[in-house]
């Protein structure tokens, strides 16, 4: 660990608890999203479309509903229509009418397994032989995959009733559902004086975030119009507003119990089952159950975006950049939002670029609507920048961290969309590379026969969001605290924020007991996404921690009939200043405190913690004959602000690499030309396991965050966004061959080389 | 008097200078400001008495929570910007 400011004498923060929901799900107690059962309950089925672009021109579900053990059967006509209303700001944004028409189509389906119908049945085989009974009669359409065909003139139209917004003007007929741009500086200028300028295009195919557990949703519809929901989320009231949006009901009929999650990385903010199983439980006015199959994710749920980007850079004759410009067009899938707004955020974040022009579009394509994943387009647009920097620096001669060095953003730095960085610790990061063992390391350029390696390196970057929390505590008689949060532990989150509120207490992490719960039982928090978890809802636990003090301090001064000022408390201990003998344990003011039960409560509605920056470094080992890449060694450096539980920080860098390799070699949607996708089972759609990958090295640089009290950065994000042009950058290094293309698959990798010969 | 920098499309559609300068003791009263000098800026702004969805106001490299309530006390910059959206769409 390489440590840049001064270090603090914390007692927990920093240290390695062993996590507070370990045992429950290693021995298997845990309930996810499958496990709920309850009396009575049904089980739900969809119909999907087999058509990537469709008319719906009707829909016979007569024969299902005269089936036995068939109780109920609901197409989007049992929905209510809304209009093309902007929901919110955030991770959670969009239109109301697309949220609902992506949960079932109303009139088009815009890509295979959009949801047409849905029953409830008595069980599992009935329902699925009762969706086979639905008969939709389609209008097929020419179905557009890709930017390239959604922005053709002659493009088959997506949404014939929306009109795109086009750097403020509206255009009707259009898949580009959004034209933004951004300018400093006088580009042309720059680029003019420019000694060197170096523009490439890369393609990047939509990939799947991977997590192990499927959707589901159930829901119980009661008399009183009151909906209970249990489901696998990120975001418990997210769901609930969508749901609420969806069924068109008071936010407070809805509410949401999130189960255990296994993985989201972004895929778990939308919803798709939820309302289905809350219309299918009014009808039956029984408790629904609907399960998404492993193809059902890949089909129907939201992919990370596909899309090219084309990234230009000028510099002068001393290394300096003059000048950027970036193209970038990503895929919405279905429905508007591609994260344009944060690619154009993330595509020259680690750089000071006196001028700078962005144009970003949004294009709607027939791929399912995609989701936020890892760090949503920073990824993409990385792949772009961080290929053409080291391209500058092959050309130029340039040692490729010197280069960033010489031109790293730092605090003042003007960034892309104009305002200045505040604290930042990508130069801290840079120089711990090349400190690095790793980096000071002979690549060994002479393998075994037929075996050629390389090394890369590159930079990225994510601006980790703040948003709402809510935490409550409470102070048991046995003097341990009970932590009520809203937040979905996804990373190890309970532990972070358990820690938090321990170190104010000064007393043990294992004496707060965290607990996540529906939302009726805690204030307004935002999804657990965007890397704001243990930087927002550990700010809103901090703050409790000091409340749940100040009534200690009362509680004491009425029990001891002296004024509080007179008192004080540390490490678990309230003391009378004037009297050393006069103090008491949390556990003996917890026993019959004056006055009532000691509790508190804290709520925050934080702005960014200030971005997080990643260096990863990757050496590879390439069989020119049949193209298979091997990761060798490979190091991920970030700088992480505060380090409150490292193991788990350490795991977000490892597994955000894990993630960034299997993007860069192997996965991808590989799609027929009708819009299907192929490879829609995780036999086929290739993610890295551990045998595929040597161990990931972790340093952690620590520059705080200016905005929290512990200097907490988000650093679920950062390290999913460097691998894939790290390892661009080290085929090229291995190879002499530049591959633009995501995944950089073994036969990509023969085919250049065949081309090289 | 603080900068103010409105995103490309408002300067386009309303030929507003890229860097342009206004004063408020907050942010609603700075937006009723800037419409002062620029007509039609603020509809593209504000929504409902609300910052309008899709956009955000960056105080001096921080996005604001409190929207038109903001305070804008010993304030240099503001960068008007659209909002990182997508998701549960």
């Amino acid at each position: 660990m390489v440590s840049t400011p001064e270090n603090k004498n914390y007692k927990v923060i920093g240290t390695r608890p062993i996590r507070h929901d370990g045992y429950d799900k290693v021995t298997g107690r845990a309930q996810y999203g499958a496990d709920i059962k309850l009396p009575g309950m049904l089980t739900g089925a969809v119909a999907r479309s087999p058509y990537a672009h469709a008319k719906i021109k009707s829909i016979d579900t007569s024969e299902a509903e005269k089936m036995d053990g068939v109780f109920a059967v609901m197409t989007a006509k049992d929905l209510p229509r809304l209009g093309d209303v902007v929901r919110g700001n955030s991770e959670e944004s969009g239109s109301e009418k697309h949220l609902s028409e992506n949960v079932m189509a109303f009139d088009k389906v815009l890509y295979k397994g959009h949801v047409v119908a849905a029953v409830a049945a008595k069980d599992q085989n009935t329902a699925f032989e009762a969706v086979k009974k639905i008969k939709v009669d389609y209008e097929v359409l020419k179905p557009v995959i890709d930017v390239d065909q959604a922005m053709a003139k002659d493009a088959s139209i997506l949404h014939e009733d929306y009109s795109g917004d086009h750097l403020g003007k509206k255009v009707k007929n259009t898949n580009i559902a959004a034209h933004v741009r951004h300018e400093n500086g006088d580009i042309d200028n720059g680029f003019e004086k420019s000694d060197l300028v170096v523009e490439k295009e890369v393609d990047m195919q939509t990939v799947h975030q991977g997590y192990l557990e499927p959707h589901s949703g159930t829901a119980v519809w009661d008399e009183e119009d009151r909906v209970k929901v249990w489901t696998s989320t990120q975001g418990s009231f997210a769901v609930r507003d969508s749901v609420s949006k969806v069924l068109d009901l008071d936010v407070s009929r809805v509410k949401v119990t999130p189960m255990e999650i296994g993985g989201g990385f972004g895929g778990k903010i939308p919803i798709y089952l939820e309302p289905i199983s809350a219309v299918l439980s009014k009808k039956t006015r029984r408790p629904v159950k609907t399960l998404m199959s492993r193809t059902d994710v890949f089909d129907a749920t939201g992919p990370g975006p596909g899309g090219k980007v084309k990234v230009k850079i000028g510099i002068d004759s001393e290394g300096k950049i003059l000048a950027a410009y970036a193209d970038i067009r990503l895929e919405a899938g279905a429905y508007p939002e591609a994260f344009i707004e944060a690619a154009a955020k993330c595509v020259f974040s680690c750089y000071d670029v006196p001028s700078m022009k962005i144009d970003a579009y949004d294009v709607v394509v027939n791929k399912p609507s995609s989701a936020p994943y890892r760090a949503p387009a920073s990824p993409q647009v990385a792949f772009a920048t961080e290929t053409v920097v080291d391209e500058i620096c092959n050309i130029k001669g340039y040692d490729p961290i010197d280069f960033r060095l010489k031109n790293v953003a730092e605090k003042g730095t003007r960034t892309a969309l104009g305002p200045k960085y505040r604290t930042i610790g990508l130069k801290e990061c840079l120089e711990a590379a090349k400190d690095s063992d790793h980096w000071k390391s002979n690549l060994d350029s002479n393998p075994k026969p037929g075996k050629k390696r390389g090394r890369g390196i590159a930079s990225g970057y994510w601006f980790n969001i703040g948003f709402k929390s809510s935490v409550n505590l409470s102070l048991n008689p046995d003097g341990k605290v009970a932590l009520i949060e809203g937040s979905t532990d996804i990373g190890g989150s309970r532990a972070s924020i358990a820690m938090q509120a321990a170190e104010v207490l000064g007393i043990p992490a294992e004496d707060v007991r965290p607990s996540v719960v529906d939302t009726d039982s805690i204030g307004i928090t935002d999804v657990t996404g965007g890397s704001r978890t243990t930087y927002a809802t550990g700010y809103a636990a901090y703050n409790a921690a000091h409340k749940l003090i100040e009534q200690i301090i009362e509680k004491s001064a009425l029990k001891w009939d002296i004024n509080k000022d007179q008192i004080e408390y540390s490490d678990g201990v309230v003391k009378s200043k004037a009297d050393s003998e006069l103090k008491m344990t949390l556990k003996e003011i917890a026993d019959d405190p004056p006055g009532g039960p000691i509790v508190s409560s804290a709520s925050v509605d934080l702005e960014e913690a200030g971005g997080g920056f990643a260096v990863h470094i990757a050496d590879l080992e390439i069989d020119e004959e049949t193209g298979k890449t091997d990761i060798v060694n490979y190091t991920a450096i970030q700088d992480v602000g505060k380090a409150i539980h490292p193991s788990y920080v350490e795991g977000q860098m490892q597994g955000g690499a894990a993630q960034g390799i299997g993007w860069a070699l192997n996965e991808e949607y590989f799609m027929s030309d009708d819009g299907i996708m192929l490879n829609s089972s995780y036999l086929d759609y290739r993610m890295p396991t551990s045998l595929d990958l040597p161990m990931i090295n972790t340093i952690m640089v620590e520059v705080p965050s200016e905005e929290h009290p512990y200097g907490v950065r988000g650093v679920g994000e950062p390290p999913i966004v460097p691998p894939v042009p790290a390892i661009g950058n080290a085929i090229n290094n291995a190879l002499g061959l530049r591959l633009l293309s995501t995944p950089m698959k073994p036969s990509r990798i023969t085919e250049a080389l065949k081309r090289k010969k | 008097m603080i900068k103010i920098f409105l995103p490309y499309k408002i300067r386009e559609n309303l030929d507003v200078p890229t860097e342009i300068e206004a004063y408020g003791s907050n942010l609603r009263n700075l937006i009723d400001h800037i419409e002062d000098m620029y007509p039609g800026v603020k509809e593209y702004l504000v929504d409902e008495g609300k910052l309008r969805p899709g956009m955000s106001a960056v105080i001096d490299g921080k996005t604001t929570r409190l929207g038109l309530i903001h305070k804008l006390d010993n304030v240099a910059e503001i960068h008007f910007l659209p909002s990182i959206a997508g998701g549960s769409k």
